[in-house]
């Protein structure tokens, strides 16, 4: 083998800037999809990130029937406190969870005692809202210093809002709401801090402590409309979300269907879409690569076989077996595609560490740096690498039949 | 035993619609460690006939044996690992590999084809470098040899795996006289040495002269029906 590896090496250094040029190709391609799988990766990651870590979470139990009225914030479908003993109860038997928050969502009229406009609230507890969510404190202007988001009595209003009804911080407005029942109620709050908005549900928002969500809705009872769960491994979202779905499955209405659902943050957000066309066109430039690494090695291996027809003969006739010729021509179509994926891989792996050393940020909402970190992982890598050898392997394929086929009269004869 | 046993052989192309004769019933026997020259002139059969005894051609007619194998009989592959353990190549063109030392073509049919242990193959090497007298030029390529030692590479490349039959067509067609001359006497010497029947083809009149056994073709017929001279064994 190794003998065999030795003739196809140098016969590929015979023709050396055919063989530099196609490596070439390959190496660009290597390294284009490797960059853009990474910083695609990196920029889906931080979006992600963004919505999981500062709104969404990562899955989202609600009562069944909530999510497809989410805009109505029907109080009437918030989950009752039997329910919410149980959600409790099965998110701290599951290992993988890390965190969780209940929120008490509701519609109100927002009243600065000038300007009155309609806003949507979520009663938060402010501990859990933040251990769950850690990006949240992120998007509140002035940023929260020690203690928690927001005290009972204050609220957080949505920047779109506060500019439109010139609210600041400090300022004294008014929240009046209609509960269950119908009857209205409505509280004072401080303004602690201005939201900024984010697209999405929930994107726009307002917050208030939770207590005083309940006193307003004059609720007694451990009500909940949702709640917001982080995962330690957001790779083990799908898995999570299966387990949950089990434990919280013995939960039915009078009619026997379950009273629950679970939704992960991508059955929730519209970015799930987008972050599904990044796959797509990472596909597209996979594709790509194929093509490239299909026609530049095919194209080469072509040409060998036509310009060795004579030696293809030679050794023929001294009984090297078809079988033989083949392998050598392989080789030659692999060795092809092993150097321009090794170099393609160094030098991938070069430019992303310089990526990561200049720090490339963007502005994202409030978040001044965001800062694209570029990485890839083994398997991504492998994935590339391997595909990038087995179609040089395959691409090398009918040249190399044809060289094993070639009958060793007419070979020998050809000029 | 014949080493080379034909009756009635013959070997007829079709190009196109049309039968081209090109061997036309002949017979002829070849004996172990004969010095064989096929002479005639150009297009009489002498490289069909060559090449259905190196077994790259299937006879159309009559029977062919070469170490009693009847070479009818052999597909693609057996025919290909029959010429590798038996049988040598000398070409017009020399055909060496290019990207290939001198001590490396001669080396190439005992890794690609019989596969032999690296010890065995390097003295195997070696003495088949010395033989021809090459080995000072044994990490030289062919572009840097000249048309006489590329021959002479050839030859021993020909006789590295223990053919007992080597086929050199044209051998000296290339060569200036001396220098073919040279070949010839290294070929009459490699048969003293090993004992390895050579044929060769040609039809310059005094290398012919220093064939052993000549056989004469014409337009695919061997006409007087045997060769000149005598074979050593016969």
């Amino acid at each position: 083998m190794s003998n065999l590896l030795k003739i196809a090496a140098r016969n590929l250094l015979r023709y050396r800037r055919r063989t530099l040029l196609t490596s070439l190709l390959i190496v660009i391609g290597m390294v284009a999809v490797l960059l853009f799988i990474s910083v695609s990766g990196s920029f889906k990651n931080i979006m992600i990130g963004q919505f999981t870590d500062s709104i969404l979470g990562h899955l989202e139990v609600h009562r069944k029937g909530y999510v497809a009225a989410i805009d109505a914030l029907p109080l009437n479908l918030n989950m009752q406190p039997n329910a919410t003993a149980k959600v409790e109860e099965a998110l701290k038997q599951i290992k993988e969870v890390e965190n969780w928050s209940p929120r008490l969502k509701f519609g109100a009229m927002f009243s600065t005692f000038v300007e009155t406009t309609s806003i949507r609230i979520n009663g938060i507890d402010p501990q859990r809202e933040a251990a769950t969510l850690p990006l949240l404190a992120g998007r509140i202007s002035p940023k929260p210093k020690a203690g928690p988001l927001l005290g009972k009595g204050e609220i957080l209003v949505p920047a779109l809002l506060a500019s439109g009804m010139k609210v600041k911080v400090g300022d004294t407005v008014v929240l009046v709401t209609t509960n269950r029942d119908g009857s209205v109620n409505g509280k004072t709050f401080i303004v602690r801090g201005i939201m900024e908005g984010l697209s999405g549900p929930g994107g726009r928002d307002g917050y208030v402590h939770i207590d005083d969500a309940r006193e307003l809705l004059r609720i007694r009872d451990a009500e909940v409309s949702e709640y917001v769960i982080r995962l330690k491994d957001m790779a083990r979202l799908d898995a999570v979300s299966k387990e949950l779905k089990q434990a919280l499955g013995g939960l039915t209405d009078k009619e026997g269907r379950p009273l629950l659902e679970v939704h992960t943050w991508a059955d929730l957000s519209p970015f799930a879409n987008i972050a599904r066309m990044i796959d797509v066109l990472t596909l597209f430039i996979k594709i790509m690569l194929v093509a490239i690494v299909l026609v530049s090695v095919m194209n080469v291996m072509i040409m060998a076989v036509y310009e060795r027809i004579r030696e293809i003969g030679t050794i023929s006739a001294i009984g090297t077996s078809p079988g033989k010729i083949l392998s050598l021509f392989l080789c030659e179509g692999l060795m092809l595609g092993v150097a321009g994926t090794l170099v393609g891989t160094v030098v991938s792996m070069i430019l992303i560490y310089a990526l990561n050393v200049w720090k490339i940020s963007f502005i994202f909402g409030q978040q001044q740096t965001v800062v694209l970190s570029p990485s890839l992982a083994l398997g991504q890598v492998a994935a590339v690498a391997g595909t990038v050898i087995a179609v040089a392997a395959i691409a090398s394929l009918q040249p190399a039949w044809k060289a094993s086929r070639m009958d060793p009269i007419t070979a020998l004869r050809h000029v | 035993m014949s080493l080379v046993r034909a009756e009635n052989l013959s070997k007829t192309y079709r190009i196109g619609d049309i039968d081209v004769p090109a061997i036309k019933g002949v017979d002829f026997a070849i004996e172990p460690a004969s010095f064989v020259c096929f002479v005639g002139p150009s297009g009489s059969g002498k490289s069909t006939l060559l090449n259905m005894i190196g077994c790259l051609d299937h006879p159309s007619g009559g029977s062919l044996k070469v170490l009693d194998t009847d070479i009818a009989t052999l597909d693609r592959r057996a025919a290909a690992r029959f010429r590798g353990e038996n049988i040598g190549f000398v070409f017009q063109d020399f055909n060496l590999i290019p990207v290939l030392t001198a001590y490396e073509n001669i080396e190439y049919p005992l890794i690609m084809v019989q596969e032999w242990p690296a010890e065995k193959r390097r003295k195997q090497v070696l003495r088949l470098l010395e033989a021809v007298g090459m080995a000072d030029q044994a990490d030289k390529r062919p572009d840097q040899i000249s048309g006489g030692q590329k021959q002479r590479v050839a030859v021993a490349r020909a006789l590295v795996s223990n053919a007992k039959l080597v086929l050199a067509d044209e051998p000296t067609a290339n060569l200036d006289h001396d220098t073919a001359y040279r070949i010839i006497e290294l070929m009459r010497k490699m048969r003293d040495e090993f004992g390895t029947t050579f044929v060769f083809s040609t039809h310059d009149a005094k290398i012919m002269g220093e064939a052993e056994l000549t056989f004469v073709l014409e337009d695919g017929r061997i006409p007087d029906g045997a060769g000149k001279g005598e074979s050593p064994h016969v």
